[in-house]
Formats: C-alpha cells, structure tokens, sequence
C-alpha cells in the first residue's frame, strides 16, 4: 500500500460523510466548469520516454501530470479532432453512443468509481459527455453554433487532462452498459478515447511498459524464456512436496496435442501461482497431451487498453505459436480481459486460425462446437465438461477450510456470458459456497476497481475507492456466512482483490477456481494429503 | 439558465403561431409551408442520420451478455440476455424496443452508515418511459384520422379502445392524461432527482417544454376551447393530397399546436430524440454472441506488423538452448 493512501477507517468516514450527491445533494459547480486536480493517489505515472521509443509511439518525453504544461505536440489539436473524426467513420459505436444518449441519469449510479468517489464526473454518462462535448463543438454544427447551450465546447488542454484522469477511472469492466436502454457502452468509449490520449502521448507507465515488454519478451513482466521455464519448475517442486506427484509440463512442444497460454500473472504473481499448481495437477490427473510456450507466454493483452493495433500485435503470437508447434486447439487459463479479446476480437483480428482443428475434449469427447471458429477454449467450460462426465476424482472435503464466495469477472461475465460454468465447478469441489447479494454478481458484478491496466500502487487511494462496492458485498457474505475465500477466475482480480480485501475486509483470501480444483483433485500415487496448495493445513473436523 | 432558455423557446415558438395566424394571418405560411418544410425536413434527416450510422462498419463483435451464453449443452442457457442465433437477437431486441428491458433493471443505490451500499429495486423510471412512450404511439396513430379518408379500422378501434370511459364529452381518451403524468413525472425527475439534474442539459428539457405545449394545446382544443375540426380536417386532407389550401377560421389555437408539432419534427433529426431510430442499431444489443462460433469480419482489419517466432527465437537462443528448450 502506498505511503499517501489514507487509513481504511478515514476513506470509510470519507465515503460516508463526503458523498451527499449519492444521496441527493447537488454539488455546487456544472462538470463543465470544474477544472482537474491532481495529486498523489488519484493518477498513474506517465509511460517513460525510453518506453514510448521503443515501441515507436510519439511524443515520447518526461513529465508528469502534476505538471501544468503537458508537452503536447505542436499540432496536438489537429491529431486528437481528427483521430475523432477517423474512430467515428470507422466505429459505428462511437458515432451512435455520441448520438443517441438522452440522459436519462440510469447509469449514474451503476459505476463502482462513482459509489467509491462521489465524484459527479464518474458517472458513466458524464464521463461520455466528456468526449461528447467536444464531438459536438468540434464536429456537428449546432454545437459550433450554440456552445454550451447544447453542451458544446471546444478542445483545449485542460480536456485533455480530464480525459486522462477519467478514462483512467474507468476499467471498462461494462456495469453500465447492462442498465443503458441502448446499450451505450462505456468501455467502448473509455478504449476509443485511450487510443486518442494515445496519439498525443498522454498515457500510463503501467500500460505502456508491458506493452513494449510484450513486443521483445512475449509476456507483460518480461520474463525470459529460461526464468520462465525455471519458475515453473520451482512450482512443479512445490506440487510434489505437497501431494507427492511429480508433473511433468513441457516447453515450446511440437506435435502436442493443445496449447495452454494463461495470463503471466498465474506463473509469478501471488496468489495465481496456486491456480497454476491447479492446472498442473488438473493435466496430469487427466493425462492431458499439452504444451506451454514461452513466446506465447502472456495470455492478458494491454494492448487492448492502448489501440486496437497493439491489441492485435499481442494477440496475434496466440495464433502464431498454434501454429508453429502444430497443435489441434488452444486452451485458456483463467484470466478477464484476456477472454474479452479471446472471445470477442481474436478471430476477427488475427483468424482465421484454419490450421487448427475445432476443439474435442480428448478425455470426454465433448465438441466444443460454441468455439469452433476461434478453436480457442476456457478453462471453466473444459473442466465443467471433465466433470460432469465424472472424469475427476474429487475430495470437496479438502476445501472445506474454505468458506467459498465468488466474483464473477467483468469480461467473463458481460463480455462472454460465463456465468454457470465456474458455479458448477465451484459446487463440485467446495463443501461452503454462499453468493453475495443478487445486485452485485453476474452480469450486474462489481468491478475489482483496478481492472484494465490500473493496478499500481501510486493509484491506490482511487483502487480502494473502486473497489469498494466490491469489498462491501464480501464484507455482507463474511458477517452472514463468515465468508472467507473470494474466488474469481480473473489473474488481475486474484492481485488486485487481495489488495481490496487486506484493505476493506481483512480475513478474506483470494483464490483461483483452479486452485480449489487443485485441493480437492484425489491424485493416483498420492502420499496421503495434509496441506492444501498453499501448504495450509486442511481442516481436521468436518464442521458441516 | 439551461432550465429557462428552452422553455423561453418554446414560448417564442408558440406566440410566433399564435401572432403569424391571429395577428399578420399568415395561414399559408403556418398552415402549409411550414408544416411541409418540418415534414421534409423530419424524413430526410432522420433518413439521413440513420445512413450515418448504418454506412459506419462494425468492426467487432461486441454484444454485452447480461446472461448465460450458450455453451456446453447442459448448462442452462438464457437466450434473450446472451443470443447466440438471430431469431434470439430479434427476441432481445424486441423486449428492448418494445418493453425497455435494460431500463426494467434499474436499481438505486443507496449509501447506508458503515459505510454499506445497498441496491434498491427503481422501476418508476421506467414505468413513466413505458407509459409515456406508448400513450404517444397510440396518440399519433389516433391521429391519423385527420389523415385518412375513409379511417382505418385499425384507427377507429384504438380510438374506442382509448375512449372507452365515455365519461366526458367528447370522449375522454385515458392516453391524454396518461400522457401529460407521463411528461410531468419526466420533467419532475430532471428536476428532483439531484445525478439526473446535474448532467442534464439544456436539449434535454427542451424536447420536454415542447411536448408540454403540445400537448397543452391539443388537450385544449379537444377539451376546452372548441375549434373547428371539419375545416382542420379538410386543411390536413389538401396537404396530405398535395393540393395544399389554407383554411380561415381555424383557432390560432392550432396552429400554436401544428408549430410546436412542426418543431419538434424538424428538431428531431438534430438531437437526441433519434434514439427512436438509434436502438435499433446499438452493437451491444443486436449481435449475437457467438463470436468464437462465426467469425466476425472487420473491414479495415489494421495490417499490423505482428513480430514472429524467429525474431524471438533468434533473441534468445542461447536462453532458449541452455534450459532445454526445443528450438525451431
């Protein structure tokens, strides 16, 4: 947690006492003539000069958004109006979501950045206005001859300093979108804007630079190929200690039957790591004939929180390596905005994969008929198929440590629809599954409030405040039902949430799906089983 | 100030009828030239602007799912919140067009000591989108009897449909009143629900003020000052046959009411109102998701220089050979 991050308890009185136009009272200005602070905690660090250069972006320089001159280019106004006008010829969400909004105020409340801030400007629909505003006094003609009076204004420096601290409190995580009777989505605004802050050089560090590190490397940290075989292993040895089985992933295989990319986050972050033990022992159990890649070793994609160019770059060695090693199918770990690209953008940016075959569980001889063109296949829906053609030997006791809630993801759940495999799973290996309130889980889930490449410490005060509608619904299911494992099937959320949950609801763990598959997997030649994948012990008496 | 101006303008609006018609007896003006301009206007803007959108590609399948998509055939499906075919899209495209689904799920949050955020239920804003959306289709439709000769059954049974509480004379239509709560309880919300008034806008009242008067106006003609509907008649049948003659002795009454009609048809291309046309073609909504099913093409897919194994390879391959990792 960073230094200026205040105290939980004085964010909690903030949130309580400082939020009057939750409840009703107006603030006293208009958005349009409140000008942008920033100080420490309520922005990211800008991508360093050296970052921007390698990747070729323009206006690479130091500065920082404190800064009053943001070294724009010279011709800055000319590159964002007509990136605005090309993004509007070529989307037609954009040209509509300007167009047909009525204000109708159903989205105001629905942002976990407007519940965590009060901040009037969070409001889904305002931070549309942000760049509405400027559609119509640059682009439309009542706007240029009326102004303000039809909430018109021109571009000038300080909107461009809004834009950024606003589509950077937003993780396109789609809440709103579900309540918009016309389905205007903010997520598809906050991208498109990205991509204009993108053209002038006005972006985050913690985007950028995983980005250009994805271009050399082929995952965000910048994992080497030989560290990342060697960290594998390292959880490979912590498998065996536990259960006494020695798995056996390869590297970079020809002639394997699948290849399994996940987000880098479950082979070096904690707690994911316990999710890749999960997979592991979930192969091995099944026998599965898979490979992992090094290249294709970062399932995630910022890219997608740059421009559609770089999201397509970064996805497109998914492909490249299937390919290359000859596999018949791809399988996915557990990962958010990895899936949104996967399940909605891949095929159409880097298909059509013909070299592939449409995927059959080679265990069940399940065809996953509803990923026949992208031949690309979750985790979830493999191992609810394993399951419910009773291919597991399970032992849900084992999980009985656990009191299980789960967090449905933002792209899983309102990007792809997922939302009944990961319960099914969950049913099957956990003995305690309480949900939290109805509002606040499937297609209406809380974001983790640090979603799309917002996940740095320097951010943590507007990270705790969006996360806190989240923490607040985990917070009611451990007083109910002494809730304390959050699960959820997102690599960013298994890292941000913890954060959320040592702050907001102390006492809650955050788990993978896969890692509670991993416990509760009875393993042929097992030594007898004591301690779960964290090398916790399990819990003697069954209390159920 | 954005409350009153659009309200000063519907005022300027209706006394420039009231004045052109009583005053100067502009009736060709008011009675014929205007009311073709705003209908010409009104079509081939709205014409238009759904071209605007409708020529912009989609690049991406993007549908947001608001329920369990189709996937393993046991796992309970929900096609109307998550597609996958396009009898589905229609079935999710219906509720939304005509039953305002999205709107139906509406929650207010509410900030409770703790802190604790709770969800309530908050459907009156979508009865009062319901209630008044409907009363004005059957109003306009209503309508058409100043258009057609011989009326239409469709028409005539609306009409005695709306009609049935004979209780007044002429019949009382329930759309009438229906209508103006309707507009009120809208107008009352910008006003009181303090996140809806802070982002409103000035286009956002005016379209209000202008159905006010409006309707103002046709209650008034019906109701209370009595105008002359055989000559009105007669006036709209010389339009709709394009032999276009004004009429004298029509209430100025009326013409306040075809201005304000002639506004908010000439507006209606230039402003929000096209969400009638625009909900129709909203991405998330009217695409199935089945994009890892069908591939979905982008027509200005960006050529991208995608980097490739070998570079890497070449890169690391001293890494790549010392951990045992087969090379190409």
């Amino acid at each position: 947690m960073a230094d200026e991050t205040p105290k939980t308890e004085d964010m909690a009185k903030s949130i309580e006492t400082g939020h009057g136009f939750l409840s009703g009272k107006l603030p006293g200005k208009s958005w349009l003539d409140t000008s942008t602070v920033f100080k420490p905690g309520n922005y990211n660090y800008p991508a360093k000069d050296t970052v921007l250069e390698n990747l070729n972006f323009p206006n690479p320089r130091k500065w920082s958004p404190e800064d009053s001159d943001w070294k724009l280019p010279e011709n800055w106004k000319d590159i964002v109006v007509g990136g605005l006008k090309e993004r509007l010829d070529k989307n037609r969400t954009l040209k509509l979501f300007m167009d047909v909004c009525v204000r109708c105020g159903a989205c105001a409340d629905k942002c976990h950045f407007f519940l965590g801030t009060g901040d009037p400007k969070n409001m889904p629909v305002v931070r549309a206005e942000l760049l509405r505003s400027i559609y119509r006094g640059e682009l439309t003609m009542a706007g240029k001859l009326l102004g303000k009076m039809a909430g018109a204004r021109k571009l000038t420096p300080e909107v461009i300093k809004e834009w950024f601290m606003y589509f950077h409190q937003c993780t396109e995580c789609r809440r709103c979108s579900v309540f918009c009777p016309y389905g205007i989505d903010t997520a598809e605004i906050t991208m498109l804007g990205r991509e204009l802050l993108n053209l002038v050089g006005v972006n985050i560090n913690w985007i950028l630079e995983p980005v250009s590190n994805c271009t050399t490397t082929g995952n965000h940290l910048g994992i080497e190929p030989h560290t990342y075989k060697a960290v594998v292993e390292s959880l490979v040895e912590d498998i065996e200690d536990v259960t006494g089985i020695k798995v056996n992933p390869t590297f970079n295989r020809k002639g394997a039957e699948i290849l399994f990319i996940t987000p880098s986050g479950d082979v070096f972050a904690e707690p994911g790591v316990y999710t890749m033990m999960g997979y592991m022992l979930l192969f091995e159990h099944i026998g599965l004939d898979y490979t992992l890649s090094t290249y294709a070793s970062e399932g995630g994609n910022f890219g997608s929180f740059t421009n559609q160019e770089m999201m397509k770059k970064l996805n497109a060695k998914m492909y490249q390596e299937a390919e290359r090693l000859g596999v018949k199918w791809i399988l996915g770990g557990e990962c958010g905005h990895m899936w949104r690209v996967v399940h909605q953008y891949m095929d159409t940016l880097n298909g059509p994969p013909d070299f592939l075959e449409a995927p059959v569980s080679p265990i069940t001889g399940t065809r996953f008929d509803f990923a026949k063109s992208t031949k690309m296949v979750h985790i979830a829906e493999f191992t609810a198929d394993l399951i419910k053609h009773g291919k597991l030997q399970l032992d849900p006791s084992r999980n009985n440590h656990h009191k299980v809630t789960f967090h449905d993801s933002c792209n899983p759940a309102r990007g792809m629809g997922m939302l009944e495999e990961p319960r099914y799973i969950i049913n099957n290996v956990v003995n305690n599954f309480h949900e939290m309130p109805e509002n606040t889980i499937r297609e209406q889930t809380f974001c983790c409030g640090s979603g799309s490449g917002l996940n740095t410490n320097e951010f943590m005060e507007i990270r705790m405040r969006g996360g806190f509608p989240r923490a607040n619904a985990v917070q009611h299911v451990q007083k109910k039902h002494g809730v304390n494992a959050l699960t959820t099937i997102c690599a960013i959320d298994r890292v941000t949430l913890t954060a959320v949950m040592d702050y907001w609801v102390p006492g809650v763990n955050v788990t993978g799906l896969h890692e509670l598959v991993g416990n509760a997997l009875v393993m042929e030649g097992e030594k007898e089983r004591t301690e779960d994948l964290r090398e916790e012990p399990f819990e003697d008496t069954d209390e159920d | 100030m954005k409350y009153i101006a659009p309200l000063i303008l519907v005022g300027f609006l209706a006394l420039a009828a009231y004045v052109g018609t009583a005053v100067l007896q502009f009736e060709y003006l008011f009675g014929v030239i205007i009311p073709y301009a705003a209908f010409l206007t009104f079509v081939l803007g709205f014409v238009y602007r759904v071209y605007t959108w409708a020529s912009a590609p989609v690049p991406y399948r993007i549908p947001t799912t608001a329920g369990q998509a189709k996937s393993l055939d046991w796992i309970k499906r929900d096609p109307l919140e998550s597609p996958a075919t396009m009898p589905e899209v229609l079935g999710r495209m219906a509720l939304e067009v005509l039953l305002f689904r999205s709107l139906f799920r509406n929650t207010r949050a509410e900030l409770r000591a703790g802190p604790n955020l709770n969800y309530m239920s908050s459907k009156l804003l979508w009865l009062g989108a319901m209630v008044f959306h409907w009363a004005m289709l059957i109003i306009v439709i209503r309508h058409y009897r100043f258009f057609l000769e011989p009326v239409p059954a469709l028409v005539r049974f609306l009409d005695g449909l709306d009609g049935f509480l004979q209780i007044t004379l002429p019949t009382f239509y329930i759309t009438d009143v229906l209508l103006a709560l309707s507009l009120l309880y809208l107008l009352a919300r910008r006003f009181t629900h303090a996140q809806t008034r802070y982002l409103s806008l000035p286009q956002d009242y005016f379209p209000l003020y202008l159905l006010g008067g409006i309707v103002l106006t046709g209650v008034l003609m019906r109701y209370g000052l009595k105008t002359d509907v055989i000559r009105i008649k007669t006036l709209v049948q010389s339009l709709v046959h394009f032999r276009p003659e004004s009429q004298a002795g029509i209430s100025p009454l009326f013409y306040i009411h075809l201005s304000l009609v002639c506004s908010l048809g000439a507006y209606f291309p230039f402003s929000k109102l096209m969400h009638m046309g625009g909900v129709f073609l909203s991405p998330t909504r009217n695409l199935a998701n089945n994009s890892r099913e069908k591939r979905h093409i982008n027509p200005f897919n960006p050529e991208v220089d995608t980097g490739s194994y070998a570079a890497y390879e070449a890169r690391f391959k001293d890494k790549l050979e010392q951990s045992g990792i087969p090379l190409d």
